[in-house]
């Protein structure tokens, strides 16, 4: 996926960023487990897309879980899917999903891709007792539309385990990178949503929630 | 099974009715006192009130006051006429009929006095700058009549100490001022009354006779003397303000004003760089249960009192130069207050009124001081921390110490005097000593002994390093002999500092409120730590090249290469601040102290890291010429790039037991760092200051705000008189911050995420 809004688009290359073996990286955790144990918190990975890497993150998450006993947090787009990874899914905790657009073609444009699979991904969640929460980006214009946000609380309401349903408001932090990528940002003049913004939609999206477990 | 309580009889039984009886009952021993009665509190703060109208008008008046006092340039009034004394001013007043503890340092709020028994020229210079003038008359008595310690200590000076400290490789001694860092068992007067106290300083001057009169009994005995007669002076002072003190306090707000009048006459006797209080919140809730039960006080006359007493403590005022403003900015006084920790029967110390205490800083509005300082154990009750944490991510006012560190050394009835300086209260105090420059030694083991910035020869002469790229192992084999060098100028110009201390300026009602046999630590302190070892780092892990002026001496570097920088978590380096903390405290160790004291080290700059960076030419990690050094233990600015935690780790490393006078570390976090809600703000700060602690850190500052609320604040003072911010080991107001130092804080990390 190759989100208009994406606040790290320098993780898009699979090409950059550093290898590391497991251990290397279970040595960059050790040091703090004290604070780990203070705060009752666990690992999270998140990306880029840290189901392109499934296999060596469900390795760590396994050798946390063994040697420290940490909780294990996914943060994911749902675009793979969890059938193929499910020995990944045996060892994650809480998946945090993000949930891009709920209108498939304005998905399409903001992403590139259907959001069919991610959807998907909430369901299979649901169906085999795992714990999410769903969080979901909001972009003044590209997400205020009444019916998609009630649409989205109505498919929310569909799904067992969820934990907790946020809104992220949009920020404009990630411009920077782009620039610095030399690559044109979408969004340009783009304004942050006002507190009123993100009320409105949080209570739309409850309305659709409430309907459908009603 | 019922206890039988023994009644306490006698001339007391009054003024103690209630209290349990034990040894504190004879012979003076407030711990034992607080052992017996205190009532631990693990609740939360739901049954705090707001303030009262009273409290309301009064801090109405101080706020006028403190505008004014900006307006006239910092200076309110200062009384040139009187040198200041326990009674040498009659009773000040903010509005008589709404005060519920009373008494200011002269006999007007935000006057100052004078106080040259420290230096007359300190009191020349500062009242000049203010635009005051001291009469010929008093300059006159002492410069010719009444010698004062900084004429003592200059007269004993050699010229190496004299050089060391003119080109800043040691700086901010206290020579010209109060050495201060002193806590007198304030608690003790509200506890016994004067008149106890003075029959047991009389029997402690007889039992001072020893098997001759050598020198060290001689001294004691006219201390001893001293000190009775300062506490005669003490109850003179009370009845000034028409109350009569030589009896125990027989209620909560006779204990507050007690103990407030032995505070009281300390800071009109001494202007001490540091006055603090000690760890007064508890003791006193004691007198705040024993009225709330017999129904004398309610919980909203009870906030009105430590609302009221702290009102007195947030206007303690010193007159002091600009000069001095440089080392110390912001006006600080360090009217340090030790909040919670446990007892070492694994109880709480935490009582109702350490909330109280806190809440001030909602009733009052933020403020540096008090400094207060929550003594931190991972056994502290939820409701506790989970305020305590509240607190900070609203004010940004208090500071943290690690309570399970310092237990095992100092028991449950130390306070912290400063920033990080933990002393057992009435039975130890310390000499206070500044801090020596690491980093310009390492520039003086480079250079031969030649200053970067003069050219003088300064250190001894030893051969410079002339090879074109720095060498580990020989730089270090030059800078073991200069720090050297740099423990003994250092250690001399203390002992010579506290030996004229004692004799010109002693702290006669301080040192009242104390045992006879006490312990004294020679506390010395370093700065420049971590620019110290990110250049050794440098020197190692990357090609360093000097660049040499006409005189050979190194005045810039160039760096090929990365190298690894302390506040990383990255051992490499971070052991190399260890050792400098190890390799320098132990040559501290090697010197014969002043009255035998007991050496001990603090690795804190308090705000002197941006005098001492000016005062430093390039260093090799790469921090140009005059630039401000990091404060006290914290990594350099922007460099500690891999998190708070990676950050933390680091300083966590420093060995306390090598540094016992305290390792300061200030953080400033952003709010949205900690978590979106409040309810995981606070439970993510408790649970970053448990696992900070639990790998044995001693300190922290902690900030929470962001970089652009202060920089609004400079632009516009006069929308934040009472913005408060963590600096090295104290609170500050920010806009009393000179710019140069307002820049120093908007340039240190902000910690964006964990």
């Amino acid at each position: 996926m190759k989100c208009q809004y994406c606040h790290n688009p320098d993780t898009w290359n699979f090409d950059g960023g550093k290898e590391m073996t497991v251990e290397e990286v279970l040595s960059e955790i050790e040091p703090y487990l004290n604070y780990y144990r203070s705060s009752g918190g666990g690992l999270t990975i998140s990306g880029g897309e840290p189901t392109l890497q499934a296999a060596f993150v469900a390795e760590i998450f396994r050798a946390v879980k063994e040697r420290w006993g940490l909780h294990t947090t996914l943060d994911s787009n749902g675009f793979n899917n969890p059938e193929k990874i499910q020995y990944l899914m045996d060892v994650t905790d809480l998946v945090l999903l993000d949930i891009k657009h709920i209108d498939n073609d304005k998905h399409k444009v903001l992403t590139g891709v259907s959001n069919e699979q991610t959807l998907r991904t909430a369901q299979w969640l649901s169906e085999h007792g795992k714990k999410m929460w769903i969080r979901h980006v909001f972009v003044p214009g590209i997400h205020e539309d009444e019916n998609n946000l009630r649409d989205l609380g109505s498919f929310i309401g569909t799904l067992q385990g969820v934990e907790k349903f946020e809104i992220l408001p949009y920020h404009q932090m990630g411009i920077y990178k782009w620039k610095e990528l030399g690559r044109e940002y979408p969004l340009e003049g783009v304004p942050s949503p006002t507190d009123e913004q993100v009320q409105r939609a949080y209570k739309l999206i409850e309305e659709g929630r409430s309907m459908q477990t009603i | 099974m019922s206890v039988i309580e023994k009644e306490i009889t006698g001339a007391n039984s009054e003024a103690w009715r209630g209290f349990k009886a034990g040894k504190w009952t004879n012979h003076v021993d407030t711990k034992n006192f607080i052992d017996e009665n205190i009532t631990p509190y693990t609740g939360s703060e739901e049954f705090l009130e707001g303030p009262t109208q009273n409290t309301t008008d009064l801090w109405k008046i101080v706020s006028q006051l403190s505008k004014e006092e900006r307006e006239r340039g910092g200076v309110w009034d200062v009384d040139v006429n009187t040198p200041g004394s326990i009674t040498s001013h009659g009773a000040g007043y903010l509005d008589k009929a709404k005060e519920q503890i009373v008494g200011v340092q002269t006999d007007a709020p935000f006057k100052r006095a004078i106080q040259p028994y420290g230096g007359i020229r300190m009191v020349i210079d500062a009242c000049k700058a203010y635009g005051f003038e001291v009469p010929d008359a008093i300059v006159d008595t002492f410069t010719n009549v009444r010698k004062t310690h900084n004429q003592g200590v200059f007269d004993a000076y050699t010229p190496e100490i004299r050089a060391a400290r003119k080109s800043g490789i040691v700086t901010g001694l206290p020579d010209a001022y109060g050495r201060g860092r002193i806590i007198g068992d304030y608690r003790r007067v509200a506890l016994y009354g004067v008149d106890f106290l003075m029959k047991q300083k009389q029997r402690e001057h007889n039992e001072t006779v020893g098997d001759g009169m050598d020198e060290n009994t001689i001294r004691l005995r006219e201390e001893i003397s001293e000190q009775y007669r300062a506490l005669g002076e003490l109850k003179e002072m009370a009845k000034m303000h028409g109350m009569d003190i030589s009896k125990p306090a027989a209620n909560a707000k006779e204990a507050f004003q007690w103990l407030y009048f032995g505070y009281l006459a300390a800071v009109k006797e001494q202007n001490g760089a540091a006055m603090s209080l000690g760890r007064v919140s508890s003791f006193l809730d004691i007198y705040v249960q024993r009225d709330l039960a017999e129904g004398t006080l309610t919980e909203q006359t009870a906030q009105e009192l430590v609302d009221h007493f702290v009102m007195k403590l947030r206007i303690v005022k010193f007159l002091r130069t600009p000069d001095y403003n440089e080392l110390f900015s912001g006006d600080p006084t360090w009217v340090t207050e030790s909040i919670g920790g446990m007892s070492v029967d694994g109880t709480t110390r935490v009582t109702k009124s350490s909330f109280r205490f806190l809440h001030t800083l909602y009733n009052l509005g933020p403020a540096p001081e008090p400094n207060l300082t929550v003594l931190w154990s991972e056994q502290l009750p939820e409701a506790f921390k989970k305020y305590c944490a509240k607190v900070s991510i609203e004010s940004s006012s208090i500071q943290y110490e690690n309570d399970d560190l310092m237990r095992p050394i100092y028991g449950d009835d130390y306070g912290i005097a400063c920033c990080v300086s933990a002393m057992r209260i009435g039975k130890q105090m310390q000499f206070f000593g500044a801090r020596a420059n690491l980093a310009k030694t390492l520039l003086y083991a480079i250079n031969g002994g030649k200053d970067e910035k003069s050219g003088e020869q300064i250190g001894p002469e030893y051969p410079a390093i002339t090879s074109e790229y720095l060498d580990y192992d020989e730089v270090m084999k030059r800078y073991t002999p200069m720090m050297e060098w740099l423990s003994k100028v250092y250690l001399n110009a203390l002992n010579i500092i506290h030996y004229m201390h004692d004799k010109y300026s002693y702290e006669r009602i301080e040192m009242a409120l104390h045992d006879r046999d006490i312990l004294r630590t020679m506390a010395c302190g370093i700065a420049g730590l971590s620019v110290t070892a990110d250049s050794l780092s440098a020197i190692k892990y990357a090609k360093v090249k000097p660049i040499r002026n006409e005189q050979g001496i190194a005045i810039d570097f160039e760096i090929e290469g990365e190298y690894p920088c302390y506040g990383n978590n990255d051992d490499r380096v971070d052991q190399i601040a260890v050792q400098l903390v190890e390799k320098f405290m132990g040559m501290i160790r090697k010197h014969k102290t002043y009255r035998d004291s007991m050496p001990t080290q603090s690795v804190l700059t308090i705000t002197s890291n941006v005098v001492y960076g000016k005062k430093t030419g390039t260093t090799p990690d790469g921090r140009k010429a005059g630039e401000p050094f990091a404060p006290g233990a914290n990594p350099m600015h922007g460099r500690d790039k891999k998190g708070a935690l990676a950050s933390l780790s680091s300083v966590a490393k420093l060995p306390y037991e090598e540094s016992l006078d305290g390792i300061s570390n200030t953080f400033s976090i952003v709010p949205k760092a900690l978590g979106k809600e409040e309810e995981t703000r606070k439970s993510n700060l408790v649970a970053m200051l448990d696992g900070y602690f639990g790998s044995n850190a001693h300190h922290l500052n902690v900030n929470v705000f962001d970089r652009e609320q202060l920089m609004d604040a400079m632009e516009h003072p006069e929308n934040y008189p009472q913005l408060t911010i963590r600096v090295s080991g104290y609170a500050v107001n920010f806009i009393k911050l000179t710019r140069e130092q307002q820049m120093d804080v908007i340039n240190r990390t902000f910690h964006s995420n964990m």
